[in-house]
């Protein structure tokens, strides 16, 4: 019998959302690419909340969009409802989230990967990763065929030996009752893979003709939607958007769920899994948070074509007779009836401080992984990454140099960072507070931080990078106007500050200064400021956000600074930790295990201290030297 | 590259003619001459020549702090590679450590151990062969200070420090869910709340900031027991050093034995009493200086004050408590020299080879000279005045310092009504100074308090 042999430069196992990213940017950048799903017809799925976005999980749209991604412009082509968060904060904080109409999603999606040149997408199980002197050869599938290529993605999503479970009810699926992948958590482990089990969950879908929302307090969308993409023209997206809805649980609902917590196979031990903290089931809620006597519930649409929707904020393991016995303790949802129940699902994920951060395995060459397969949650993480473990690949395959976002530049730097240094106990959500440089990580200068980067690696278009440049360029002018234009306490100014409750100026000061003053915008300035040229709102944001929060802003760069400069220390990984001989067992150990690749990633680890830092900083130079001296 | 800017005494706390504090690091002669007046007033350092040396005064609110000489050494010929100033000072030692308090409260830090001599290596001012040595510096030195400087803390400051932390966290976290989870928690009129809160914080860190300033963070002062037969005037020499210095600082009854301590700042050395309160309550010979306790005492003890009476003979009680005390560290006071004397300097030393300074506790004599040789014998004696103690002890002030800043701009962030998400970072920052005095990072504290405290979800 003879084994057909297929040949592509790179593997992309996974149609989800980092499965998509990666496939693009991989075949975008010339690479002969496969795509393998174990449904063609989930590619881009969104198997639990039907929105895109979010606090912090906006923000990494916004990068992955200024690196060259899909996931922004499908959300623009497909979402039907949008809303800013957080607007009454400050602006790093402001978080888009659009509602997306799940199935368009994924049909949109596909469109864009089969229309993708050098792509081909291909459905059938990945049983096997085949490996040679530790570098990555292919894949092996279930029908035996192997794919050979140089570089492979792992992005496997909940489906390895996934398990469902509603009660006692056990399926042995991935999400929505698709195929689980039972054989490659073998094929890993016997090349050395260290795996996590991990377990998350989602609520039931309900039908809309059974629910009654004259009991719940409607939640629209913003007047005017705001695109997620640098590239979507917001006038082109402007629409009729479809409401959310607003219902809160109480003492009944609790009631229910406390009698019947011995048969949750959370509380009754069947499920092993570790679930995150951050999305608990409705059973942890009420068994956590006892005191609190009510819990909101968002009543979701999934798509504009069907009655189907989701009942945010109640996920739950309960058997289906207490689901449907504690949903319609809640107002509105009385006579609900339920499409598909709430389940727990439990998957095999890795400890992803066996990657590199530029998502590469450090002990398999070639072999990258990204999604909810390095331990994290929610399509945004798992899109972010991909579309690095993608990049990668490609750059790794054309032989350029990868690349590494830090957590100065982008929350993709703190997610994938935190990812591969940190001892991840639960799936990974992103945070504005993980960020610990977010005054300069915002939503509204993704652009600014990244586009040249995308641009470099050859996902962002000429174009779009030179109108990038010119806005860069509008942006430092009119701040340099603003604070070289002086004004005087003349009494045009005096009653200007007068009228707007504003202190009156003593002496003469500048444009900039008085934008500093919390009243005043660049708006209102306009009347004292003669010489303003027209230019764009997103211009004139950065200007007002740049002045206005200058000393904050100033002080995180100088942070920056600081942090940058650890960063730069690389560790060559041929580093033998044992030979250290200053250093502490255990943190000899620790680096030893996780080999990281600069000194600031090695000072991020827990159990390393400032001094073993020291006395590593000492060793590298010593090492430096003895190598030039040996030249 | 450059580097933030590093200070230590780097002469060793030692009271010699001399003592040079010095700085390195980018920002090393703008720092010093921030505090730095010319003989002939307006010399400005920043316009110096490498390896000059100026004559001036260092300057502290226009007051003249002492009269150094300034060596300034430009990077890279300098040890570190980096700018670095010397201040030759000649004020002795507490005068010293105030310059270097100056140098840190003008943006230097203190340096970790070994630092001066790690970046020499880095920058490449020292040889290869030597990088070993660099290494164990680092390490001898961290583990000493990694040990002495929790410990150093008072249980009680301990305790306050941490449940300010806690505070924090908890309002940080609740600012944090909020701004993760917008429908579920609110934030309105959070400011107001929040402002009273930083408003107590910032009053109790200063409080500790005063209570570092006369010693009370210092746990570790020099044991010191007072002994002596009753009626020598145990209690009334103490009252006399309390009240003259106005520094009681501190009484912590211990919980398993009925101990008390109290330490009392003299002349820059903290002094540790211990069992005062006995000495002072009772002049119960048999009960107080009976041999049990006193061996006990002797052995605990860095320091033994022994008060003999003047005015009466040595008698058996005398020599027995002698005997015990002979190789310790003892400084004889012979108390009551007002009255017509019957014991002399020369009779005990018939029995204790030790330093014998006559005073008189009711005319106040004696006392300048008792200290004098207070601080000659323990800043002359390198093993028992603990360096480490007043650096760390300067490190903690300092970041009890950042972290007020920190909650000032929290304050004025609130006052001119900025977004809550601005609270939060200077709350992080203060949070994280705080820490730094525990010896605690943030690590994953943060994201805990958040799942711990407040329900978010989907």
């Amino acid at each position: 019998m003879s084994i057909q042999i297929e040949k592509y430069d790179v593997v992309i196992v996974g149609a989800g959302h980092a499965g998509c990213e990666a496939a693009l940017a991989s075949a975008r950048l010339g690479l002969n690419t496969i795509m393998f799903t174990v449904s063609i017809d989930s590619i881009a799925l969104m198997p639990c909340n039907p929105n895109i976005g979010g606090t912090s999980k906006g923000h990494l749209v916004r990068e992955i969009d200024a690196l060259g991604g899909e996931m922004g412009k499908n959300i623009d082509r497909t979402f039907i409802q949008s809303k800013m968060l957080n607007v009454s904060k400050g602006p790093a904080v402001h978080s888009l989230r659009a509602q997306a109409d799940k199935s368009e999603y994924s049909k949109s999606m596909r469109r864009v990967l089969e229309n993708t040149e050098n792509l081909t997408i291909k459905q059938a199980e990945v049983t096997e990763i085949i490996v040679k002197n530790e570098s990555i050869g292919g894949v092996r599938t279930y029908t035996g065929t192997e794919y050979h290529a140089k570089a492979v993605v792992l992005c496997t999503g909940t489906y390895l030996k996934a398990r469902c479970l509603c009660g006692n009810a056990i399926t042995h699926t991935g999400p929505n009752g698709l195929q689980a992948a039972n054989f490659l958590t073998e094929s890993l482990k016997n090349n050395r893979v260290e795996m996590f089990r991990f377990k998350t969950g989602t609520p039931a879908r309900m039908d809309k003709r059974s629910i009654d929302f004259s009991k719940m307090e409607e939640q629209k969308g913003d007047e005017r939607v705001i695109p997620f993409s640098f590239s979507t023209d917001s006038d082109d997206i402007q629409k009729e958007q479809i409401s959310c809805w607003l219902t809160y649980t109480n003492e009944n609902t609790h009631e229910i769920i406390r009698k019947n917590l011995d048969r949750s196979p959370i509380y009754a031990g069947i499920i092993e899994g570790t679930g995150p903290r951050y999305c608990p089931s409705i059973e942890d809620k009420v068994v956590k948070f006892s005191d609190k006597n009510r819990h909101q519930v968002f009543i979701e649409p999934e798509g504009l074509y069907t009655n189907e929707m989701y009942i945010g904020g109640m996920s739950s393991s309960l058997p289906e007779d207490v689901q449907i016995k504690m949903y319609r303790t809640v107002p509105g949802l009385e006579k609900c009836k339920i499409v598909r129940n709430a389940y727990a699902i439990e998957y095999d994920c890795i400890n992803a401080r066996q990657l590199n951060p530029t998502l590469e395995f450090k002990e398999i060459k070639g072999l990258f992984s990204a999604g909810q397969f390095n331990g994290s949650s929610g399509y945004e993480e798992a899109a972010a990454q991909g579309l690095i473990a993608g990049i990668n690949a490609a750059l790794k395959v054309k032989n350029r140099e990868m690349i590494v976002i830090d957590r100065s530049e982008a929350y993709i730097g703190v997610l994938i960072d935190d990812l591969v240094t940190k001892d991840n106990k639960e799936p990974y959500r992103m945070m504005t507070s993980r960020s610990e440089y977010r005054l300069l990580l915002r939503q509204d200068n993704a652009d600014l931080r990244l586009m040249k980067i995308g641009f470099k690696i050859g996902l962002v278009g000429k174009e779009q990078y030179e109108k990038l440049i010119e806005k860069q360029s509008q942006i430092g002018q009119e701040i340099r106007r603003l604070e070289n234009t002086r004004v005087g306490a003349s009494p045009v100014i005096q009653q200007f500050l007068a009228d707007h409750n504003s202190t009156l100026l003593k002496n003469g000061t500048s444009l900039a200064e008085l934008l500093r003053r919390p009243e005043l915008t660049y708006e209102l300035l306009k009347e004292i400021d003669k010489e303003r040229m027209k230019l764009k709102w997103d211009v004139i944001e950065q200007v007002e956000i740049n002045i206005k929060y200058s000393g904050y802003i100033s002080r995180q760069l100088r942070q920056v600074e600081q942090f940058k400069k650890i960063e730069k220390k690389k560790i060559p990984d041929t580093l033998i930790y044992d030979e250290i001989s200053g250093l502490r067992i255990e943190a000899k150990q620790k680096l030893a295990k996780f080999r990281p690749v600069s000194i600031g990633q090695a000072s991020r680890i827990s159990g390393v201290s400032p001094a073993d830092i020291s006395v590593l900083l000492v060793y590298l130079e010593q090492y430096r030297r003895y190598k030039n001296e040996s030249k | 590259m450059k580097n933030d800017t590093i200070a230590a005494i780097a002469t060793g706390l030692v009271n010699a003619g001399i003592s040079i504090v010095r700085v390195s690091g980018e920002n090393a002669i703008i720092i010093v001459n921030k505090i730095f007046q010319s003989k002939r007033e307006g010399k400005n350092l920043l316009a110096v020549k490498s390896h000059t040396i100026h004559y001036g005064y260092i300057i502290d609110e226009n007051q003249i702090i002492d009269e150094v000489l300034v060596m300034i050494m430009k990077g890279p010929n300098s040890y570190t590679a980096e700018d670095t100033v010397e201040i030759n000072c000649h004020g002795g030692i507490l005068i010293t450590r105030k310059i270097l308090d100056l140098v840190i409260g003008n943006g230097a830090r203190i340096a970790e151990p070994g630092e001066f001599t790690k970046r020499a290596f880095l920058n490449g001012r020292i040889d290869l062969t030597k990088a070993e040595a660099v290494i164990d510096l680092i390490n001898a030195k961290n583990n000493f200070a990694l040990k002495s400087s929790i410990r150093q803390l008072q249980g009680s400051v301990y305790k306050r420090i941490k449940e300010l932390r806690e505070k924090i966290l908890y309002h940080i976290a609740f600012i944090e869910s909020a701004l993760d989870d917008p429908e579920h928690i609110s934030l309105d009129n959070y400011g107001s709340k929040l402002l009273p809160d930083i408003k107590n914080m910032v009053m109790d860190i200063n409080k500790l900031i005063a209570s570092y300033e006369n010693g009370k963070l210092i746990k570790e002062g020099i044991r010191t027991v007072i002994v002596g037969k009753p009626n020598v005037g145990k209690s009334s020499f103490l009252n006399l050093l309390i009240g003259e210095e106005k520094a009681i600082v501190t009484e912590v009854a211990g919980t398993t034995r009925d101990v008390i301590e109290e330490t009392i700042q003299l002349k820059g050395l903290a002094l540790t009493l211990i069992d005062t309160a006995g000495i002072r309550e009772t002049d119960d010979i048999v009960e107080k200086i009976g041999v049990e306790k006193a061996r006990k005492f002797a052995e605990d003890a860095d320091l033994i004050i022994y008060i003999a009476d003047a005015s009466v003979k040595l008698d058996e009680d005398d020599k027995t408590i002698m005997r015990l005390i002979e190789d310790k560290n003892t400084i004889v006071l012979l108390n009551k020299t007002d009255l017509p004397g019957l014991t002399v300097e020369s009779d005990i030393k018939m029995f204790l080879n030790k330093k014998v300074i006559e005073i008189s506790v009711k005319d106040k004599k004696g006392i300048k000279e008792f200290e004098e040789e207070l601080v000659n014998m323990f800043s002359l004696n390198e093993k028992m005045i603990n360096d480490q103690i007043y650096i760390t002890n300067i490190r903690h002030k300092n970041g009890l310092l950042k972290a007020i800043t920190s909650l000032q701009f929290v304050e004025k962030s609130i006052e001119e009504g900025l977004p809550e998400d601005f609270y939060s970072i200077d709350l992080m920052d203060s949070y994280r100074f705080l820490g730094s005095i525990l010896g605690e990072e943030m690590e994953d504290d943060l994201v805990n308090e958040i799942f711990e405290k407040f329900c978010m979800g989907k």
